[in-house]
């Protein structure tokens, strides 16, 4: 082993940070950016984990003032009620503003139309593009991070849309540094990932740490369930279970929270917060692939959505 | 072999490291960094069957542990990484972020991006052909983006019969030839990536070696240093008025520290302007400190109620950097347009735009043997080359070499908003300490030219 100038390894000097503290301070800074940087911001929120983990986040970068974004969440109209509850309470408790743009009426005005498996995931793309054109959003922060699927492993963390808001993976801008490149031009927008560098482990430590609340589906519970394609899937109005598909009472919980008709539980016995952070340091799964149908359907599954302007 | 590393001990009080790999598929990065994602468990169950079924649907043999960091169907189709692809795994002692740039397609633009926060950079070489111009060309650019400390891991040391000479004299070359161009921490370390050898579990064949393995130096290498040494910066990123009946005269300058440590207390200049005024209160997401560093995220009260904005940066009165319009820099080029003399560009510097044109492209390097090319005229991607830049405001810039943060620099065109240049502000490579240049030999001279 070579050696030049000699640092002693190991050494701790006072000014160390913890790696939730680094990744912390690297979301508020993104969050701060945008403040600075973009006129018409929106968090999209969806009441899943990665969403409250972001508005917590917000709401520490701009405290003692009220947090200079609105809110947006695309209906897909499958959702979890307990969600739902957990996003209305979550608004009015600081004060937010909520835009919705609901798949449901989509396909009720005949814009879009249900698909022969039922999963309105993907349907959620046109809502969300015309909800952007409609409010002038010119940054849309995403709760995606680069752990969890390999598309997004190669996201930066300000990301260009077009006026379509599509993807183009060949065409990003190289990120150096901490200088972030928000420019663009009129009509086109920013899709910011502000905890891109978290782990679904970082996720679930930080929120112990801050003692955030989440919505109880995330923990261990009774719940009627059938199996779909190896996945437990709640029965309801959405359209399950289907004749042959029989319904039983599980223990489990959820590791991801989207649409009811693509979303499986897992089995767990995780009531609290230590328990799910045991869970998932054990886990021999990643979160989407135990729980997520619609990533199943190719190898690149994620990345043609996010082409076509998917989260 | 890797019951030494159980993720689930994990604490949340472990530390961070942002790191960088370099080489190429053939002197097995993909191996090396499969191994240290599935030996620290950090690839599961369903990302392996993944891998096997379409490494079986190509009709390879055996699952090819490239595919998990090649993301994009163009990557998979054509057996190429083309971007950096940010990985994450962790042992019970660190957390870390792996920037895995390629070594063929775009290889400078790629690893400059992934070195730029990167702490530490990897560099590979294949023990049967030793320090080769790609070589040279990685320690260049971990040498000129100021990477503070570069693994050397001398990987196939089972194809050399684990020969300690074979190594040594690699090893010697190297660091010789990094310690030239300043990098100031080189560790050397011999291994097999496809064997397990000094990867995470110390090597049965080389007895002769007392180092750490690679993994044992990811997790102790220092990641946090004497911040009282640094210059202390602080771009503002915001400014928070509340004006709420709760907070009605609050105002406070939100940003993240670039370098450095500041206390309540303390007097500061506010950049470009020259102002100065006291530290009131530090507020850090939540608790108000005596006391913060980088790079953390805070909001800083001052006493006097002067202009301070988005742009701006504070740093203590007696260590201010200079404000200039004139910037010399070293720079990778990053766009596929090119960058010419005259162009009209805009700069983007900490929190602050402005409108810049280039004044003169002096040189152009080639990274391979550091040779230089006089007055190119423009840089085409992936170029490193000086520019001299006139800005239409005044910039409190600093050297590259004595803060990171706050020595770069991007050029912006304009007109659609394309990041083109990558910069840094001062000399290209740092100065040669007299040991490292007598180590070195000739190759100071390359270190010492000018360009």
């Amino acid at each position: 082993m070579s050696t030049v100038a000699t640092v002693p390894e190991g050494t701790v000097h006072p000014y160390a940070l913890s790696h939730l503290d680094s990744l912390e301070s690297e979301a508020v800074h993104i969050f701060r950016e945008v403040a600075g940087e973009f006129e018409r911001p929106v968090i999209l929120f969806s009441g899943g984990k990665d969403s409250i983990l972001m508005l917590h986040l917000a709401l520490k970068a701009f405290a003692p003032a009220p947090v200079p974004f609105t809110l947006l969440h695309v209906d897909t109209g499958h959702n979890f009620p307990e969600v739902l509850e957990y996003r209305d309470r979550t608004v009015a408790e600081h004060g937010l503003r909520l835009h919705v743009a609901s798949v449901q009426e989509y396909i009720d005005a005949g814009k879009l139309r249900e698909r022969p498996d039922g999963t309105r995931n993907p349907l959620q793309t046109v809502p969300l593009t015309e909800a952007i054109q409609q409010h002038r959003f010119d940054a849309v922060f995403g709760g995606g991070r680069r752990d969890e699927e390999k598309a997004r492993a190669k996201e930066r963390v300000f990301s260009l849309r077009d006026e379509f808001s599509q993807w183009d993976p060949r065409r990003q801008r190289p990120e150096l540094w901490q200088l972030y490149n928000g420019r663009h031009a009129p009509g086109e927008h920013v899709r910011v990932f502000p905890i891109s560098n978290w782990t679904e482990l970082d996720v679930w430590q930080y929120i112990e740490r801050e003692g955030i609340e989440l919505p109880g589906i995330y923990f261990a519970h009774e719940r009627e369930v059938f199996n779909r394609s190896g996945m437990w899937l709640t029965a309801g109005d959405w359209g399950g279970p289907k004749e042959h598909e029989k319904v039983e009472t599980r223990q489990v919980r959820y590791r991801t929270v989207g649409d009811m008709s693509c979303t499986g539980a897992v089995d767990s016995d995780a009531t609290t917060l230590d328990d799910v952070i045991t869970e998932i340091a054990a886990s021999r799964l990643t979160e989407r692939g135990a729980t997520r149908a619609d990533d199943k359907m190719s190898e690149a599954a994620m990345e043609d959505r996010k082409r076509e302007g998917y989260f | 072999m890797t019951a030494s590393v159980q993720p689930a001990e994990q604490s949340a009080a472990t530390t961070l490291l942002r790191f960088a790999t370099a080489g190429s598929v053939d002197d097995g990065k993909s191996t090396l960094v499969g191994r240290l994602l599935h030996d620290s468990k950090s690839v599961l169950t369903d990302q392996l069957e993944a891998v096997a079924l379409a490494s079986t649907n190509r009709g390879q043999e055996a699952p090819d542990l490239a595919l998990l960091t090649d993301g994009l169907r163009a990557e998979r189709e054509q057996g190429i990484t083309i971007d950096v692809a940010y990985r994450y795994f962790a042992t019970p002692r660190r957390r870390f972020i792996l920037a895995d740039t390629p070594g063929h397609v775009q290889y400078t633009r790629n690893m400059v991006t992934g070195a730029s926060t990167a702490e530490l950079a990897v560099v590979l070489v294949d023990a049967r052909n030793g320090v080769v111009e790609q070589t040279r060309r990685h320690a260049a650019v971990a040498a000129l983006l100021r990477v503070p400390h570069v693994v050397l891991a001398v990987n196939k040391m089972d194809l050399v019969e684990y020969a300690e000479p074979v190594f040594a004299a690699i090893a010697e070359e190297f660091t010789a030839y990094a310690a030239s161009l300043g990098v100031p921490e080189i560790t050397a370390i011999p291994i097999s990536a496809l064997a397990g050898d000094n990867v995470v579990e110390p090597s049965a064949h080389m007895d002769w070696y007392g180092g750490p393995t690679v993994l044992e130096h990811l997790e102790t290498v220092p990641v946090s240093h004497d911040l009282t040494e640094c210059h202390a910066r602080f771009p503002v990123q915001y400014v928070i008025r509340p004006q709420t009946a709760e907070h009605p005269d609050y105002r406070g300058y939100a940003g993240q520290i670039a370098a450095g440590v500041f206390r309540v207390g303390e007097t500061v200049s506010v950049l470009p302007s020259g102002r100065t005024t006291t530290i009131e209160g530090i507020d850090a997401l939540g608790e108000s400190v005596g006391v913060a560093w980088a790079p953390q995220s805070v909001t800083i009260r001052l006493a006097d109620d002067i202009d301070v904005s988005r742009g701006d940066l504070l740093a203590p009165a007696d260590d201010a950097p200079a404000v200039t319009q004139d910037v010399e820099a070293t720079v990778c080029h990053v766009a596929d347009r090119p960058l010419a003399v005259g162009q009209r560009v805009l700069l983007k510097h900490t929190t602050r735009t402005v409108k810049a044109i280039v004044k003169d492209i002096p040189s152009r390097l080639t990274l391979d043997d550091l040779s230089q090319h006089p007055a190119p005229g423009q840089l085409v991607a992936n170029d490193i080359g000086r520019v001299v830049v006139r800005t239409a405001e005044p910039l409190a810039l600093d050297a590259y070499a004595a803060s990171r943060r706050t020595g770069s620099f991007l050029l912006i065109d304009p007109a659609d908003g394309t990041t083109l240049t990558a910069g840094m502000a001062g000399a290209s490579f740092a100065a040669v300490t007299a040991g490292a240049a007598e180590a070195a030999g000739t190759a100071a001279d390359d270190a010492e030219w000018d360009f």
